[in-house]
């Protein structure tokens, strides 16, 4: 079986895979990071989004043997070394974006790399088109543009501090 | 209590493991030992299996084992069982044939499990499933509610004649058909209830576990209900009794409805994991999931509504055909019948109803409860009957409504089928909505659409549901082969801390922030001291689950009584540790106080003495602090209110925008306002995607072409609007916390607006009802049909 090697969340990571191994099978059967999730077979859910190189990717798209030499981040290894969650983390949380959890690690991943690939900011439309690759069933998606529209202000450095959602 | 306790938006404390990725999913369980299952399932609606040949399967790489249905029979397993039993007409059971766990004979839909291979690895697994041989004989298949019910129609299951499974009704016939013969106008329509495919995020998924040594067999499986599971999978169909059975539904990506449910799969691995005394799991992929989880909704009614000269409603009358599937699913026959005609009195005064509702097998998927389960068909039939009547009469939709509403001086109200509402204010929860939609200034908005090209129009929908899910007997005596009240243990801690076992499940509700609320509220103490189990038959005493909004007004009570008897106790200790007369103590703020004097012990003291019993009436009581309530709820709860939907439809290509949404709702008492409008604007969202986008579809072979999310339409995020969520409350009067529940009412309130919305749209266009869902290609052939006509006047 061929080895791959790659590093996952700044660490450096390798295993025996099959050919036809996907990129969210090695990190969720292989390396254990059971935050990536799976929910469909057809590429539409978005739950397994992770970054390649620093682009979102569907790890259900990808195989492992692909990923040889790259840089991958999953939600485990969004958090500062101390436990300080990244903007978009903390957004979710704040804007009560999530419920049952499940799309919640593929949106959060998504979410980043379209704010990152959108320095001059997205208004709400903008970011309802930008998740169209991620399914959510529990939330309505309302939530989840608020708590994007809010960590993008911080991600773009025009505020210091999350703004609080209203009570 | 301050910011913390009930009516604080108190953010949730499960999140800090879900948005960092350390949620624990039952697909993310790995047991030592572990193989995997992969189910072989039958690629036909409806065929004899002449013969299966696994020869070559069980030889390949990796493979343990492969069992079929023959291989389960010899073992003596029972079928899967169904949880209600409904009554035809004449009073005889209903019709219920035996289900399999795996085929034996007969295949009676696409995916129905036929075989499981069990191999070392996954990708083992599946290759050799390729291998296994089922020779089939395909037979004509009735995989639709019209299909299923004509002449020489193909029989599901030989000896349920005409692929009936029960002829029900409810109501008064006599005085129904009186009022109609003296009625000034009847409003009528016939409308589809569309099927729809639950799709929780999370696949469903199963592992099973065997100890030789103890005997002892666990599931962890994707449920809303592990005690339910236990009961069922034990007692039914592996005969393992409770106590060598543990099942745990661990962190659940999402049920609506869809993870109540005992399923075959649960069974297998279980099961499996005995004969090959290793850990066995198995992950439902989104294809599976497609057609093996119950399917929602799949009504065929007609219905008319009888009115008097002013549009008061004299009486109702309503006649369903209901798609079972091909299977009775745990609770599939109560939800067209005692969780829908039930509430076809809605929030009006109709004296008189009468609904006859015919279940029907089908060769497709299972149906069962999907989120609201016969209330959103309830109110989706009602409320576009609603509108209808208020077309015959000539009377704006508002209009109607009050005249016919239910005063709020009025409750308790016996409705005329068998519910008695014990509170509500429907006036308030429409004016509430009337204004924050702006209904008044709607016209102006549609003049101005008009100019741009687009069709607006407004939809309303003032409905109700029954929840709270359920008085036991009441339930019982209706043909529910359980009880359905819940369990709470409170358990406090040597030094003060608690812990709360409860048996309602948390799949995405989030109980742990909302009852921990609730359990500081009561005990006067930070929500940091409380934690709150859930989900696991080995440490919570017993329980029915999460289903039917049911979480905090059965479960949220029982905590309240079992927080009662710790105080009780409390005040007992504190008695004899400030020697002072129980009857003088009270609990206020989270320390037990002789009335009228500053002498105090708090929680923590007490609990101390509790557990270290030193200075302690340990002649009449007993030592530790630990309580176990029981609530069974005396009636169901009744969260009703009122949704507003204004929709843009653009003639050229027949896309509806939705461009607002208001719903206000009466949940009674709120714990924490943020949870609530969460799962108000997720029920929206279903409710939209049910109006506007979902359906389910079988070719007339029983065919799902609308099998995977490429086809089946999911709503996005740039299908929906902002949903602007508010309340209006009256408390429920039966339950200690005032609560009615609020899972539910975003996807019962929510379609008969968007509909009506459509519908108003198009009221230029000759358009009087539309099935859902009004998507694009259905409107544009309206419009375009309609074109010539309009462009002529």
């Amino acid at each position: 079986m061929p080895k791959v090697s790659l590093t996952v969340n700044g660490k450096p990571a390798s295993a025996e895979v099959e050919n036809r191994t996907l990129l969210v099978e090695l990190l969720r059967e292989h390396l254990r990071l059971t935050g990536t999730h799976v929910g469909c077979d057809t590429s539409q859910c978005g739950a397994c989004v992770v970054h390649v190189n620093g682009a979102s990717v569907k790890a259900c798209t990808m195989l492992a043997v692909q990923c040889e030499g790259a840089e991958v981040v999953t939600i485990e290894g969004l958090a500062a070394p101390d436990g300080t969650l990244h903007p978009m983390q903390e957004a979710f949380r704040e804007y009560h974006a999530l419920q049952c959890g499940f799309c919640t690690p593929g949106m959060v991943m998504s979410a980043i790399d379209l704010v990152q690939r959108n320095p001059q900011g997205l208004s709400d439309r903008e970011i309802r088109e930008g998740l169209e690759g991620n399914l959510c069933r529990c939330t309505g998606y309302h939530n989840i543009v608020r708590a994007i529209a809010a960590a993008q202000q911080v991600m773009h450095g025009k505020v210091k501090e999350l703004p609080r959602a209203a009570e | 209590m301050g910011f913390e306790g009930i009516g604080a938006a108190v953010r949730r404390r499960e999140d800090l493991r879900f948005i960092s990725g350390r949620g624990n999913y039952t697909d993310d369980i790995n047991r030592p030992g572990q193989l995997h299952a992969v189910i072989i399932r039958s690629p036909h609606a409806h065929a004899r299996i002449k013969g299966i040949d696994a020869a070559a399967a069980k030889a390949a790489p990796g493979v343990v084992a492969v069992f079929v249905g023959e291989d389960m029979a010899a073992d003596n397993l029972g079928g899967l069982p169904c949880g209600w039993q409904v009554k035809n007409k004449d009073g005889s059971p209903m019709a219920e044939p035996p289900h399999p766990v795996l085929a034996v004979g007969k295949v009676r839909h696409v995916g129905d499990p036929v075989a499981v291979v069990i191999a070392e690895s996954k990708g083992a697994a599946r290759d050799a499933a390729e291998l296994v041989s089922v020779d089939y004989e395909v037979l004509p298949a009735a995989p639709t509610l019209e299909a299923a019910q004509k002449p020489g129609a193909p029989l599901v299951h030989d000896g349920v004649a005409g692929n009936i499974c029960y002829d029900w009704h409810l109501g008064d016939k006599d005085a129904v058909d009186a009022a109609f013969a003296k009625a000034h106008k009847v409003g009528r329509l016939e409308l589809v209830n569309n099927r729809l495919i639950p799709n929780a995020m999370e696949p469903r998924a199963a592992v099973g576990e065997f100890d030789p040594a103890s005997g002892d067999y666990t599931l962890y499986t994707t449920s809303q209900n592990p005690h339910v599971i236990r009961l069922l999978m034990g007692a039914f169909v592996l005969h393992i009794p409770e106590h060598k059975l543990r099942v745990v539904a661990p962190d659940v990506g999402g049920g609506f409805g869809s993870k109540i449910y005992h399923y075959a799969e649960e069974a297998i691995v279980t099961w499996a994991a005995g004969k090959v005394k290793r850990p066995v799991k198995w992950t439902a992929e989104r294809t599976e999931s497609f057609m093996s989880d119950a399917h929602g909704r799949d009504h065929i009614t007609v219905a008319e509504m009888a009115m008097d000269k002013d549009g008061k409603f004299l009486a109702l009358r309503v006649h369903t055909q209901a798609n079972m599937g091909a299977y009775l699913s745990t609770f599939a026959p109560c939800v067209p019948t005692y969780l829908y005609a039930t509430l076809l009195a809605g929030v009006y005064t109709t004296p008189a109803i009468y609904a006859e509702v015919k279940a029907v097998f089908t060769n497709s998927v299972p149906v069962d409860a999907y989120r609201g389960a016969g209330r959103p068909e309830a109110s989706f039939l009602l409320e576009r009957l609603v509108d209808i009547c208020a077309l015959e009469m000539g009377l704006d939709r508002v209009e109607i409504r009050r005249r016919n509403f239910i005063p709020a001086s009025a409750f308790p109200y016996q409705t005329p089928v068998a519910l008695q509402y014990d509170s509500g204010d429907y006036n308030a929860t429409l004016e509430a909505c009337l204004k924050a939609a702006d209904w008044a200034g709607f016209e102006a908005r549609r003049a101005e659409a008009k100019k741009r090209g687009k069709l607006r129009g407004i939809g309303i929908s003032t409905y109700i549901e029954a929840c709270g899910i359920a008085p036991s007997a009441v339930v019982g005596s209706l043909g529910a082969r359980a009880g359905l009240y819940e369990v709470a243990n409170i358990r406090v801690n040597p030094t003060g801390s608690i812990t709360v076992f409860t048996g309602t499940h948390s799949h995405g509700q989030g109980h742990e922030t909302t009852f921990a609320q609730l359990i500081a509220d009561q005990f006067g103490v930070p929500m940091s001291q409380v934690e709150i189990v859930h989900g696991d038959t080995a440490k919570i005493p017993f329980g029915m689950g999460t289903y039917g909004s049911r979480s905090i007004a059965v479960g949220g009570s029982a905590m309240v009584k079992a927080a009662e008897k710790i105080i009780a106790k409390g005040k007992r200790i504190a008695a004899h540790l400030l020697e002072a007369s129980a009857d003088d103590i009270e609990f206020k703020d989270g320390k037990f106080q002789v009335a009228g004097t500053d002498r105090a012990k708090a929680l923590a003291e007490v609990s101390l003495a509790a557990y270290v019993p030193h200075n302690y009436p340990i002649e009449e009581l007993e030592p530790g602090l630990e309580e176990t309530a029981f609530y069974d709820p005396k009636n169901f709860t009744y969260p009703g209110g009122c949704h507003i939907c204004e929709v843009e439809i653009d003639p050229d290509t027949g896309v509806v925008q939705v461009v607002n949404f208001c719903a206000v709702d009466d949940v009674g008492r709120v714990i924490n306002p943020m949870i609530v409008e969460g799962q108000i604007q997720g029920g929206v969202a279903q409710g939209i995607g049910q109006a506007l986008l979902e359906t389910c579809v079988y070719d007339e072979n029983g065919q799902l072409l609308s099998g995977s999310m490429m086809d089946y339409t999911m709503p996005r995020a740039d299908d929906l609007p902002n949903i602007k969520v508010g309340t209006a409350i009256t408390l429920c009067t039966h339950n200690p916390l005032g609560v009615k529940g609020c899972g539910e009412v975003g996807a019962i309130g929510s379609p008969p607006a968007v509909i009506g919305a459509v519908v108003d749209a198009l009221k230029d266009y000759g358009v009087r009802h539309l099935d859902m869902p009004a998507t694009p290609h259905k409107l544009w052939q309206i419009i375009n049909a309609n074109r010539p006509r309009m462009a002529a006047e």
